[in-house]
Order: C-alpha cells, then structure tokens, then sequence
C-alpha cells in the first residue's frame, strides 16, 4: 500500500512537474536567444491569469484559456520590439535591471487595474472531482493540464528541430555571428521566440488561474520556481529543461510524502547538488569559467 | 521623503552639480511647506505606527486593515480630533518579523510616535512587542490570533483585539459538537508552520481531546506553499472522517480550490478565516464550519452604517480586517479622551479599568487587565450549497454569537489557569 501511495506522489509530481515547464521554457529560450534573463518573465505569468478571468467572465472559461495567451503574446512583441532588442549586446547587467524594474512595474499596474485582492476564476463543473485508476487518484483537471502540456511541448520541439524557423533560431543559439555572416537576420526571430515564450508563461497563469490564488505577486511567487527548474536543467537545453521540471515536481512530492516540512526546501537543495556536482545542469551546455 | 532618500542613495559617489542643485531645492521647498504648521502654533498632532502586512500571504488582509485605520483616522479628524489634537496614523508595510523590529524600532525613536498599533501576523507582532516593551511603549496587536501573546509571551506593554485562537476553536467546535461531528471522529490537520499555526493547533488538540475525538494525522505547511496537490494525496490516504485547517491567509485560499479540484469527500472544517480569503476561492469551492469575528451582514445598526459608510468610500465590502482596525483607533480615541493623554503609562491605567467601549457589536467590549485581551462576542459561519449564493459576498451565513447573551462573555476565553499571563 504504502508503495502505490508513494507512486501517487510520483505521478501527482509529473503533472506539476509539466505545469512548471510552461514557464520554465520560455525563460530558458529567451535566454539562450538573446542572452537575457528575463526577470519580468513572471509578469506575464500574472498578466495570462488575469486576462483568463476578465475575458472568462463575458466569454467562458474555454474562451478566457485560450485568448488570453494570444493577446500577451501580442504584448511580448511589443516587449521585445521597444525594450528588450537593445540590450541583447549589452552588459548582462542591464538587461538584469531593465527587466526587473519591469516586474515591479507590472505588479503595480496589475494592481492599479484589477486591485491588490485576489480574483476569482472558477473552474466549471465538468473538469473538477477526480478520476480513479484503480487504486490512484487523479484530479481531473490537473490531467487535462498535462493532456494540455505534452501537445504544446510536442508542438515546440516539432517547431524548433523540424522546421526551417527552427534550424535558423538553433544556430543563433549556438553561432550568432555566423547566421549573420550568412545574411540572416536574428531579429526577426528572437521576437517570435520572445512572443512565443511569454504566450506559454500567459497559458500557464490561465491554465492555473482556477486552481491557485490569482493576486498582483502570484508572478514572482512563480518566478523562482521557475529560475530553479532552468538552473537544474542547464541553460539552452530544451530537454534538460523539461527533466528538470519533471524532477523538481516529482522531488517535491516524494519529499512532502515522507517530510511534509521540508517539501519546499526540497528543491533548492535539488538545485544545491546540481551545481556543487554539474554546474553547467544537467543537460546545459559547459560553462568554462566554472568547469576547467 | 522616501523618494528623496531613495534618489541620493542611487546618485551616491557621483553626484553632478545638477543633481546637487536640484536637492537642495527640494529640501527647501520640504522645509517651507514644514513652516506654516509651526506659525501657527497648533498643539502637536498625535503620531500613531501603524505597522501590517501589504505584502505575501497576509497582504490582501492588510489592504483592508490600512483603509479600515485610515477612514477612522479621517472620521476622527472631521470631528476636531483627540483633546484638539489631529490623529496622523503612518501605516507601512511590515513584511515579515525582521522587517517589522526594524520598523517598530524607527517609528519609536526616529518618527516619535505616541504608540504602534496593527499586525497579522502573530510571529510579526511577537517582535513588535518586544520593541515596544524594551522602549516602554504601547502596542496593540490588532488582528494576531495565537493565544501565546495572551499568556506565556503576554507583555505590560501589549494590548490584543483579536479574538485568541481558543475563542476561534470554542465558537466552531460548540457549532460541530451541535452537529454531532466531534465525539469519537477521525480529525486530519493542517497546520500553518509558523508560531500562529502551532499554536492554534495546540488549542485545537485540547478541543479534540477534551471532546473525544481522535487527530489521525497532521502536516505542517509552509507559508509560501501554493500547490497543495502532495497533501492532498496525503490526506486522502488517511481517510479521515474530518478535515480540518489550521492554515492562514493565502494558504486558505489555495487549499479550498484545490480540495474542490480534487473532490476529496471528507467534509472540511476550519478553525482559523479570515473573510476575504474565503471570498477569494470563489463559489462553490468553499464548505463547511468556520469562525469569524465579524462579518458585513451581521445584524446591528451601527455595524450597517459602518459597512454602508466603507462602501461609499471605498466601493468594495469591509472584510473583518477593516472593521477590526476601524474600532482599534476608535477605541484608542475613547482611551486618548478620557485619559487626557497619548503617553503610555496613562493609556495602559485607563484600558486596564474595565472601561466598555462600542465595537459596532450587540455586547460592549471591555479588556481584562491580567492579560490584556479584549472580551467580545465571536460568530461561527456556514457556507451555502453551491447554486443557492449569489456571488461570492453571499456565500456565508453568519450564525448566533458565542457566547449567547445570556452567558458571561468571557465563557469562551481561556481562564487564567489555561493562559497564565505574568507582567
């Protein structure tokens, strides 16, 4: 018995594991584009969750899911265009500081628009209670998430290893200034991957707007979740990302199973073995300052 | 004033001529609009710290409590004042106990405030006390529930609002123990991992013990936890006849949606809510017994005006942290205006007396001088089924006050036996 409760936690782990990966992506590929950590990634987070529950109010719950993520996508070109495509060959530094300005900014509009009291989005009837397999039990909706989760993911990797688009942003991660030896411009590029990695952090505040508490700080309560999973994982690696998500889900879980208290600590020392052992992540590319 | 220490701060090490020219001018123009107050020669306004959470998991409470001291302040201002003299409550941020020591210790002898009020949280308001005590001056804890700054941690210095967390287990457990839920059940916890939680989970074994029911199991959660999904798995393999919370703030919130995500069958019972984390889940999430010390719909004429005149203001509900902090200054006004002073020694002699003083409540309330509590009326509340509310401002019903008017208010409150309290 006790093993199938255990195993419960390691399921239960994975699909937590894939909502963490939502976010933890775009982070990661907004990085290995254009170099910049983008500190204000939690922002749009926040400001998906909020537009689900504005639009879900007139439309639906499906409607507000689903539009929600397009229209801060929309945001993430405008982000990109007028803020982030000049620090790109500047010193880390600034772009560290421009965005985390930005994050403060948001909370603070966030609160100015919609007020510092939580909203609430509430799921429909048909996707709570939960779902039996035998003896596991499962929430119903956290399975749709998953459902929701492995088809974007599939959908990501097919554009980034199966497609001319992908080839050229592959390239630019790696050799930059040779894709514009080549006459190609990265520009382009680096604001559809932007678009793209701010739309899925916006999918993941309106996937979990109806099953956590959407408040102005709900964005940099996730960012450092979010930070980890991309630090295990290892800078540039798309699957090293998503072991690591699945890992810091399905640690947390196990943790919390046999030392419930030490369940949100779990991670970070996750994180502390990573880099005392494999700096570069577990599946990143080598950094030399660290590893001679 | 903060901006300004902020600039200088930033510009620090290489200030242009500029720069310097334009502070300066600042300053002067801070130093003319000081002048008028001067001239004039009013009798000096009464300064009150006004320190709460803004931020994390008690934040949306303290939003409420600062509007809730803010519109007393203004109400007693319109109407002259204290002994002629203006109130100026400086309400800040008190993020977290660190924060909030470091804050008590400016206010007290930078800003010279006459006294603190506020707080939530019981660990934050535990260091306040402290400070206060080390620098003999006064402080009401407003909204911190655990019974420990009523007894072991109680100071000469520190007068308590808010209902302790015995009262809030004695007002639900009277309504379980009418719906026969107690004796001899199956209790599972969960326990807020903070001086608060731990403490209302000791009061809540006394109440499980002394009505024989058993606790299966208890698991302490972090206060930044927002998934609950593992405990839930835990809870579940339990099979508890009651599931019962200890949680605080935010932590409320994100339990009752995901306990309705997950659709576990246990019924829930909570010793510990504060409204406006029970309207944040929203219809249908939340069910079950719980306490509260006020709510918006009780049914007493000075509490309707109370609520009408905070809506007009603010154009949403009072949640029960702005009604508690609106009757705090109103009680100090009564307390500065009979005393005839703002210093501590006098304020601490007139509270002690036994004096009544109205809390927009059917029964006046009053504090008892051994260990500084004020005694007043609590509710416990039921949920409506989903479908029958309206929105979520309509969710709750608030029952009878424990205890009934016929018993002595303080039936409910731990006795001197149970809270020993030694200044």
């Amino acid at each position: 018995m006790q093993f199938v409760f255990l195993l419960e936690q390691v399921v239960n782990g994975l699909v937590l594991g894939g909502y963490y990966l939502l976010i933890a992506l775009g982070l990661s590929l907004i990085f290995s584009v254009g170099g910049i950590v983008n500190l204000a990634h939690g922002a749009f987070y926040a400001l998906g969750a909020y537009l689900s529950v504005t639009i879900s109010r007139r439309l639906g719950f499906m409607p507000g899911v689903v539009i929600s993520p397009f229209l801060v996508a929309i945001l993430g070109i405008v982000f990109e265009r007028l803020i982030l495509r000049r620090f790109y060959r500047e010193d880390a530094i600034l772009s560290l500081l421009v965005t985390f300005g930005l994050a403060m900014v948001a909370e603070q509009a966030l609160r100015m628009i919609w007020g510092s009291a939580p909203l609430v989005q509430n799921l429909p009837p048909e996707f709570r209670g939960p779902v039996m397999v035998g003896e596991f039990l499962f929430s119903r909706y956290r399975l749709t998430l998953l459902a929701v989760v492995v088809v974007v993911m599939a959908g990501l990797w097919l554009l980034l290893n199966r497609t001319s688009f992908g080839r050229v942003v592959r390239a630019g991660i790696q050799q930059p200034d040779m894709v514009a030896a080549l006459g190609i411009r990265l520009q382009p590029y680096m604001t559809t991957v932007v678009m793209l990695g701010v739309g899925l952090a916006a999918l993941a505040g309106a996937l979990f707007a109806p099953i956590t508490i959407v408040h102005p700080a709900m964005g940099a309560e996730i960012l450092t979740i979010a930070f980890v999973v991309v630090v295990i994982g290892g800078l540039g690696s798309f699957w090293g990302v998503v072991l690591a998500a699945v890992l810091v889900g399905v640690v947390r879980g196990v943790t919390i199973h046999f030392a419930p208290a030490a369940g949100e600590a779990s991670m970070y020392v996750l994180m502390f073995l990573v880099l005392l052992l494999r700096p570069r992540g577990l599946l990143g590319e080598p950094i030399e300052k660290f590893e001679k | 004033m903060k901006t300004f220490e902020g600039g200088s701060t930033r510009a620090s090490g290489y200030w242009s001529r500029r720069d310097a020219l334009k502070a300066g001018a600042g300053a002067a123009a801070a130093g003319l609009l000081g002048f008028p107050a001067i001239v004039r020669a009013q009798p000096q306004a009464i300064r009150i710290g006004h320190l709460t959470p803004m931020t994390g998991f008690l934040g949306t409470l303290g939003e409420y409590a600062v509007q809730g001291i803010q519109m007393a302040a203004e109400e007693i201002n319109a109407a002259g004042g204290v002994n002629g003299r203006q109130i100026n409550v400086m309400s800040e941020d008190s993020i977290n106990p660190e924060n909030a020591t470091t804050k008590a210790q400016r206010m007290i002898e930078r800003d010279g405030v006459d006294f603190i009020a506020g707080e939530i949280s019981s660990a934050s308001a535990l260091a306040i006390s402290q400070v206060a005590a080390r620098h003999q001056k006064l402080f009401i804890a407003v909204g911190p529930r655990s019974d420990v700054l009523r007894a072991a941690s109680c100071s000469k210095y520190m007068f308590c609002i808010d209902i302790p967390n015995t009262v809030m287990v004695n007002a639900v457990g009277s309504a379980l123990k009418r719906d026969g839920m107690v004796e001899g059940k199956n209790f599972y916890t969960l326990t807020a991992d903070y001086v608060f939680g731990h403490d209302l989970l000791a009061a809540a074994r006394n109440f499980f013990a002394a009505n024989n029911a058993t606790l299966l199991g208890d698991e302490l959660i972090a206060t930044d936890v927002t998934d609950f999904s593992p405990f839930l798995l835990k809870v579940r393999q339990a099979r508890p006849d009651v599931v019962c919370l200890n949680l605080a703030g935010n932590q409320v919130t994100n339990f009752v949606k995901q306990y309705a995500e997950f659709g576990l069958p246990f019924p829930t019972v909570g010793f510990n809510l504060n409204t406006a984390d029970a309207w944040a889940a929203g219809v249908g999430n939340l069910t079950g017994t719980w306490p509260t010390v006020w709510y918006h719909t009780l049914d007493n004429p000075r509490s309707k005006a109370f609520v009408e005149a905070f809506q007009a203001k603010y154009n949403r509900l009072p949640e029960n942290h702005a009604w508690i902090s609106y009757v705090t200054l109103k009680i100090m006004a009564q307390a500065m205006a009979e005393a005839g002073s703002a210093e501590t020694p006098a304020l601490i002699e007139y509270l002690e007396s036994g004096a009544e003083f109205d809390i927009l409540k059917d029964r006046p309330a009053y504090f008892r001088p051994w260990d500084h509590q004020l005694i007043q009326e609590a509710y416990p509340f039921t949920v409506k089924p989903e479908g029958e509310a309206a929105d979520e401002y309509d969710m709750i019903v608030l029952g009878d006050a424990v205890p009934a008017a016929s018993e002595p208010l303080e039936g409910i409150y731990p006795t001197a036996e149970q809270n020993a309290c030694t200044f």
